[in-house]
């Protein structure tokens, strides 16, 4: 069962991977007994499947991902989301309201309006079908406040870090409230615009340095760091008018 | 870019008017992901020809009736610019450009996973901004480049070369005066190096069998070398990536398992 790379080599499409009794993971295909790559992206493998850890992708949806989507339309009984994916997802009103529709009373666009952003969880799809969106679970609904910023779906796994250590840090260290979308886009939320703009350059940092070690680290000491600056400035300020 | 007709175009030594052996490529330079609004894009010089490619998609598709039920639409538009060439050309699309778009559209599908996304379009844009023959070929490259920067599964790179008769010689990877030299033969291949197929094979001009074997073994030959550009070019955009990655890959992928 020969290997042709190492871990974590870089690998591009049609790159023959390994040979005969591997399974073929994520992002590669077999032919003839020969694993190939699809997509550029670090080579990886265990004992028994061979994979490609796609370095740029988009969203596919899945069922039971928390997605973020903006409202393209408002119809009769239901809206059309936009959730990054190939596919428009689809929310009814059903699956908005706790209680049954009444297309005469009910004034769907005070709920979602075009343009609103939402969190929400995909309920249905498959590749016949397109997604299935409810936002009756906790947690779930309309984005009151805050910005979103969008990222490669890819990076999604980084940016949440091992057991939750990287998005825990950013929330504690700049204070905003941050929602991630499987899908790639994120909400931040923050008491102010510059606590939101922390957390913004922490998740870009994270997003061009996904490949790095120690990356918590550096993201706690880039807060911290601009925090400091950030005080220095305001006491600088602040001096003079006091006196 | 005046260009003169030279007397001859290979002179007695075997070197070609532009100082090239006679199964030697011109320069091939390609830079990948340089747009920033599409999805995926990539930019080759080769010689004189510049070529733009950018991928949008898979996305929806609009109008509804050409989505397929079964795989994505592959979209290919290939167009010249009106500077493209030394007589302004008209920015309408040609009955030529119509019929590239169609060809490469046909050298690129087999090496797409259309059927993952049914139902969606890969709109495929190729600009030539100066054209000096073979831009096909340097189309179907840089094209080919364009959908695996947009994240886009392929089954492999798709590499396409020409290689033709000039003044009775076999010669690689023919530049536009050669090609319109008179009685030649232009043979534009696109291959696809690791998996060994042609999905593009044409021909003008006239060939006898072994010479058309001739010529086919060598542009398969010059697709190899572009494949290795390609590739290069692919990496350097990651190069970065790839020296610092560690064992932080592995932690992200247990995260994506969770």
């Amino acid at each position: 069962m020969p290997i042709f790379h190492e871990k974590r080599q870089l690998v591009t499409p049609g790159d023959l991977l390994a040979e005969n009794d591997y399974i073929n993971g994520e992002n590669t295909y077999k032919e003839n007994g020969k694993i190939y790559a699809t997509r550029v992206g670090l080579f990886d493998h265990d004992d028994k499947r061979i994979f490609v850890v796609a370095l740029k992708s988009f969203y596919i949806p899945m069922v039971g991902d928390t997605v973020i989507g903006k409202v393209l339309e408002v119809m009769l009984s239901g809206w059309i989301v936009d959730v990054r994916a190939p596919y428009v997802a689809l929310l009814r009103a059903s699956d908005a309201l706790e209680r049954p529709v009444r297309p005469q009373r009910d004034d769907l666009p005070a709920l979602f309006d075009v343009g609103d952003m939402m969190i929400a969880k995909i309920v249905a799809y498959d590749r016949t079908r397109d997604p299935l969106l409810t936002v009756l679970e906790r947690g779930l609904g309309k984005v009151a406040r805050g910005q979103t910023i969008e990222i490669t779906p890819t990076k999604i796994p980084r940016v949440i870090g091992k057991k939750g250590s990287m998005i825990t840090t950013i929330k504690n260290e700049t204070g905003c409230q941050v929602i991630i979308g499987q899908n790639g886009r994120i909400v931040i939320a923050g008491k102010t615009p510059e606590d939101e703009r922390l957390a913004i350059m922490a998740i870009r940092l994270v997003e061009q340095e996904a490949h790095t070690t120690g990356l918590t680290d550096r993201v706690t000491e880039m807060l911290r760091k601009e925090k400091v600056e950030k005080s220095d400035k305001e006491v600088a300020e602040n001096v003079p008018k006091e006196t | 870019m005046s260009q003169k007709k030279p007397e001859k175009l290979i002179d007695e030594k075997d070197i070609r008017f532009d100082n090239r052996k006679l199964n030697e490529m011109r320069p091939v330079k390609i830079e990948v992901g340089i747009l920033g609004n599409a999805d995926g894009s990539a930019y080759i010089e080769q010689g004189k020809n510049r070529i733009l490619a950018a991928v949008y998609g898979p996305r929806e598709i609009h109008p509804k009736h050409q989505a397929l039920p079964d795989r994505a639409a592959l979209r290919c538009r290939y167009h010249m610019a009106p500077f493209s060439v030394q007589e302004r050309k008209s920015p309408a699309p040609s009955r030529r450009e119509v019929e590239i778009s169609k060809v490469m559209r046909e050298a690129l599908e087999p090496s797409v996973f259309t059927e993952y996304y049914p139902r969606t379009a890969i709109d495929l844009f190729v600009e030539v901004l100066q054209a000096d023959g073979g831009t096909r070929c340097a189309g179907i490259t840089v094209a080919s480049l364009a959908l695996a920067d947009a994240g886009i599964p392929m089954r492999d790179l798709v590499s396409a070369c020409a290689a033709g008769k000039v003044e009775s010689r076999i010669v690689l990877d023919l530049s536009d005066v050669e090609d319109k030299s008179s009685d030649g033969a232009d043979v534009p291949v696109a291959y696809m190096p690791n998996l060994n197929a042609v999905t593009l094979l044409q021909m003008d001009g006239m060939l006898t069998p072994d010479e058309f074997e001739q010529v086919l073994n060598l542009a398969v030959e010059g697709c190899k070398q572009i494949g290795q550009v390609q590739k290069e070019a692919l990496r350097a955009k990651y190069v970065t990536a790839k020296e610092v990655a560690t064992e932080t890959e592995e932690e992200a992928e247990e995260e994506a398992k969770e």
